[in-house]
Formats: structure tokens, C-alpha cells, sequence
């Protein structure tokens, strides 16, 4: 079956010259397909998790009454909101890169970071979606009204209390959409970790139809068809999520 | 007899008429009479290879390539525009019109044949080989199985040396990041064609780095016109060109004039293309 259906695509590629399937009849371009796939989706998770948590953290410290911690937050949100997310991964990658401890490799000379080129790009992505995320939860903390917050104060709340158990989670609710909005950016800017020769599927894409130039279109289309996917199943769970988040009565 | 010979000369006239018209359909020259309309050439050449085409500290792209570049223009009595182009990106430039032609430092290879119009006969050659620090003392290519190689996205070699020797090629989108990422000892070599890192070595800001290893793949370089034009006036033209350059020692003088390392391969095609006259004198 699977010889067949390479035999088919290696028969497209003869007949059309510019339509070279190469990833569907080669096996060593098909595993760099899947590698790149499997980094790709890895990046997504992680970076979304961490925006996520990075933006719930801001939104809480946004709050905060110590005057410093909101300025910091504030100036974070600035630099990362205002600043391309391809300089900060280069950013992060080759200056900051310099001053983390590594480790010397084998061979005396090759310093292995602690922080590879992955970890930067999750750590620079998730900054960048995070400061996004903070204007987001903020926004949906404005939302819910004071006299909620007033109510949890008078039954004794702390400031903490009251923002895990009552303020986020109605917060939460009405934030999902404009939070469903960046996830699906941040998912799709994951092919810049390309700049740092992160493997993921845009750079091994590029990696195929420079070695197959015959594979150009065909790898291209791979691109948007697997993106296409890789959204839709996250939308796909946002709205599921949303719609078992909802209280009747309660928002849209 | 003579109806038979008659029949024959019809035969071949037809014959010859029809090869002649699919000749003349072939080449519409669009490219060619749009450049010669507008009054100016679009040549994609490289802004981070010096010295063959790099930006100069006024922000201007100059050397090597960017001077065949120039030529072909004052030949063709046209202004030159140039635009800055990548090796992963060049023949899709070339495919969509954003340039006429290229001069990019491209290997010529049979897959890329396909797609652009390779310009014979080759304007320069360069082979592969390994920038590395000293420190490490690499003798062979074997040395360098499974470890770490800064390299550029786009290079053909990349694959080569993977598949050959288990190098664990890393590209980076630029040749600055990837240098800076083996200053950076992120890589244990970086891995490129052996004219550019012979110009960077001889540039003094990589003293504590060599190429130890011998140049594999020896490859000459070419011009790229648009496929279509390829066979006429364009990519004829340009042979012509790159043919004179060769026989009156333009291109050795270039190589002189940007201080690159000499080529025995310039030599060769100067003496090839000799002109047989001017050796009598």
C-alpha cells in the first residue's frame, strides 16, 4: 500500500517536473518531515503553556499594589509588545546566550549551553505571546464587575484568594476568544525559530526544496496543509473549551 | 526523378520552415525587450559574500560579482538595479521576475538546470571546505562525524557532507549568524565554499581559525538567466560575455582587483579560450 502510494507520487514527479512530491517516495525526506513536525508541535505546546502562565502572572501582578511591580510589568509588556519577535529570538539567542553558563563539549572546544537553541526559542516565544496574553487576562479581569471583587472582600478573601477563586476564572471566560486570537498567532510564528536554525518544519521544509528544488511547490503546500491542521485542532479545543467553560447567563 | 528530387526539396524546406518557426515561437525574449524597454537590468547578487558581493560601508553592494554584474549592463547599454538575493531564495526570484538575471555565487548543478537558465560557460568554481578553530586540529573530513557544523541554508553541500560523513549540520539563514555562531563555539567548524572562507581568513578577524581539510566537490559557479530565455538573445548574450571576460583576463583581473586567492580553474579557461591570433603577436 505504501509503495503504491509512493510509486504514484514518484510517477506525478516525472509527468510534472515542478510537482515533486520528494517527502511522499523518499524515505530520508519523509523522516526530516516528521522531525520538523514533531519540533514544530513541541514548540507550539510548550509556548503556549507558558504564555498562558506568563500571562495570568502579569495580569495578577498588573494588580499589584506596590507601584515597582506594576511599572516592571508595564515595561515588560512595552519591550515585547512593541519590539518584532524575530529580533528578540535573535536577540535572545546569540546576546543573551553569551552570558548563561554552559558546559564544554568533548572535544575541548564546542560550549554547550545549558539553554539550547529550542529553549531559547520557547523562552523568547513565550515572552512575546505572554505579553500579549497579560493585555488579554487584563482586559477580562477589567471585566468583571467590582462589586463581585467587593463581595469576596467582604467574605474575608485575601487579594490572592480573590483573584484565583472568583476574578480569574469569570475573567477567564470572557478572555478565550481574544486569548484563542494569539495562541493561533503564536503558533503560526513558531516557524521564526528558523532565524536560530531551530529544526522545525519551516527550516526543515527550506532544507528540502534547496536540496530538490523540483519539490519547491509541493513542500510549500505541506507547509500551509500541516499549519491548517495544527490550528484547526487548536481551535478545535479552544471552543470545545470555551463552550464547557460556559455559565449560563454569564458573558456572550 | 526530378519530381522525386522536387518532393525531397519540399521535404526539407518544410522541415526546415517548421524547425525554424517553433525556434521563433520558443523565443519570445519578453524578458529580454522588457529590460531593453525600461532601460534597466535587474541583476540579483549577494550582499553577505565578500568579496564577491557584499555591502560596503556606504550601505552600497560592490565586488567581484556586482563588477560582471556592471558589465553586462554598459554592454547592453542599460542602467543596473541591484537587488540583494539569498542562496535559498535566488532561482525563486529569477522564477517570478523580481530580477532579470543572477549572479549569486550558485553551483551549478543538474537539478537547478531545470529550473533556471544556466549560462554557459562558467564564470567562476569553488569547492567545500571547513573553517575551524586551530585549537581542534581537524585532519579529515571523518573527524568531523557527528559532531556540530555551522552551515547556511541553501548550500547544496549541506546534504553532501551529512550524507557522506554524518556531519551534524546546522544552517543558519545568514552566513553572519552562522559564523558568529561558531565564534560563539555553538558549532565546531563552519562549513562553506573554500573562496569565501580563504577571504575571511586572509581578512584577519578569524586569526585563531584555518581550513585544515581539503576542498571536496569542486564545483564551477554560474550565471542564471530566465529558462525560457536561456537559448536566446539573453542567455546568448550573456555567454558571449562571460566567454570574452574569460579569454581577455577580466575575471583574473576581478580576482586580482578583490584579493581573492587565484583560481587554477580561471587560468584554464583563459588558456582555452585563447585567441589563437593574439598569441602569434
Amino acid at each position: 500500500m505504501i509503495e503504491m502510494f509512493a510509486e504514484f507520487f514518484r510517477q506525478v514527479a516525472e509527468d510534472y517536473p515542478r510537482w515533486n512530491f520528494i517527502f511522499f517516495h523518499d524515505p530520508r525526506q519523509w523522516a526530516r518531515v516528521v522531525s520538523g513536525i514533531q519540533y514544530t508541535i513541541w514548540l507550539s505546546i510548550a509556548c503556549v503553556i507558558f504564555s498562558v502562565i506568563i500571562g495570568v502572572v502579569g495580569a495578577w501582578l498588573q494588580g499589584a499594589s506596590n507601584v515597582l511591580v506594576r511599572r516592571c510589568v508595564q515595561g515588560y509588556i512595552q519591550f515585547f509588545r512593541n519590539t518584532p519577535p524575530y529580533i528578540q529570538l535573535l536577540f535572545f539567542y546569540f546576546a543573551l546566550g553569551q552570558f548563561t553558563p554552559s558546559v564544554t563539549g568533548p572535544d575541548g572546544w564546542t560550549e554547550v549551553p545549558l539553554i539550547s537553541s529550542v529553549g531559547w526559542a520557547i523562552i523568547s516565544l513565550s515572552f512575546f505571546a505572554g505579553a500579549f496574553n497579560v493585555e488579554i487576562f487584563r482586559a477580562g479581569i477589567e471585566a468583571v464587575p467590582e462589586s463581585t471583587q467587593e463581595a469576596a472582600e467582604s467574605l474575608g478573601f485575601s487579594r490572592l484568594q480573590t483573584y484565583t477563586n472568583v476574578v480569574l476564572p469569570l475573567a477567564f471566560r470572557v478572555s478565550l476568544p481574544a486569548l484563542n486570537n494569539n495562541l493561533v498567532n503564536l503558533v503560526k510564528t513558531t516557524t521564526q525559530a528558523i532565524g536560530i536554525a531551530v529544526p522545525e518544519l519551516l527550516y526543515e521544509c527550506v532544507g528540502i526544496w534547496n536540496d530538490y528544488p523540483s519539490a519547491l511547490y509541493p513542500t510549500m503546500l505541506l507547509l500551509f496543509v500541516t499549519f491548517i491542521v495544527l490550528v484547526g485542532v487548536l481551535v478545535y479545543g479552544m471552543h470545545k473549551w470555551e463552550r464547557a467553560m460556559r455559565i449560563p447567563g454569564y458573558g456572550g | 526523378m526530378f519530381k522525386r528530387m522536387l518532393m525531397t526539396g519540399v521535404a526539407a524546406a518544410t522541415f526546415t520552415a517548421m524547425t525554424f518557426s517553433s525556434v521563433s515561437a520558443a523565443c519570445s525574449n519578453d524578458v529580454w525587450k522588457k529590460v531593453m524597454e525600461r532601460g534597466k537590468v535587474a541583476v540579483g547578487v549577494k550582499a553577505d559574500y565578500k568579496p564577491w558581493g557584499y555591502r560596503d560601508t556606504d550601505g552600497s553592494i560592490v565586488g567581484m560579482e556586482v563588477d560582471v554584474a556592471k558589465a553586462a549592463a554598459d554592454a547592453m547599454g542599460v542602467e543596473l538595479e541591484l537587488t540583494a538575493v539569498q542562496s535559498s531564495n535566488r532561482m525563486q526570484f529569477l522564477e517570478q521576475g523580481k530580477v532579470d538575471m543572477f549572479i549569486a555565487t550558485m553551483s551549478d548543478r543538474p537539478d537547478r538546470r531545470k529550473i533556471v537558465g544556466i549560462v554557459q560557460p562558467n564564470h567562476y568554481t569553488s569547492g567545500t571546505n571547513i573553517m575551524a578553530p586551530k585549537a581542534l586540529g581537524f585532519k579529515s573530513w571523518e573527524d568531523l562525524r557527528g559532531k556540530p557544523v555551522c552551515g547556511k541554508q541553501g548550500a547544496f553541500y549541506n546534504q553532501v557532507v551529512t550524507e557522506r560523513y554524518g556531519v551534524n549540520v546546522v544552517a543558519f539563514t545568514g552566513n553572519a549568524e552562522a559564523k558568529q555562531a561558531l565564534r560563539d563555539k555553538k558549532c565546531v567548524a563552519w562549513v562553506y565554499d573554500d573562496s569565501s572562507i580563504g577571504s575571511d581568513l586572509s581578512s584577519g578577524n578569524f586569526d585563531d581559525f584555518e581550513m585544515p581539510l581539503k576542498s571536496e566537490d569542486d564545483n564551477p559557479w554560474a550565471i542564471a538567466v530566465p529558462l525560457a530565455e536561456r537559448d536566446c538573445v539573453f542567455g546568448n548574450f550573456m555567454s558571449g560575455l562571460v566567454f570574452k571576460m574569460h579569454q581577455n583576463g577580466t575575471l583574473i583581473e576581478l580576482e586580482k582587483k578583490w584579493g581573492i586567492q587565484p583560481t587554477q580553474y580561471l587560468v584554464d579557461k583563459a588558456k582555452a579560450y585563447g585567441d589563437w591570433l593574439a598569441e602569434k603577436k
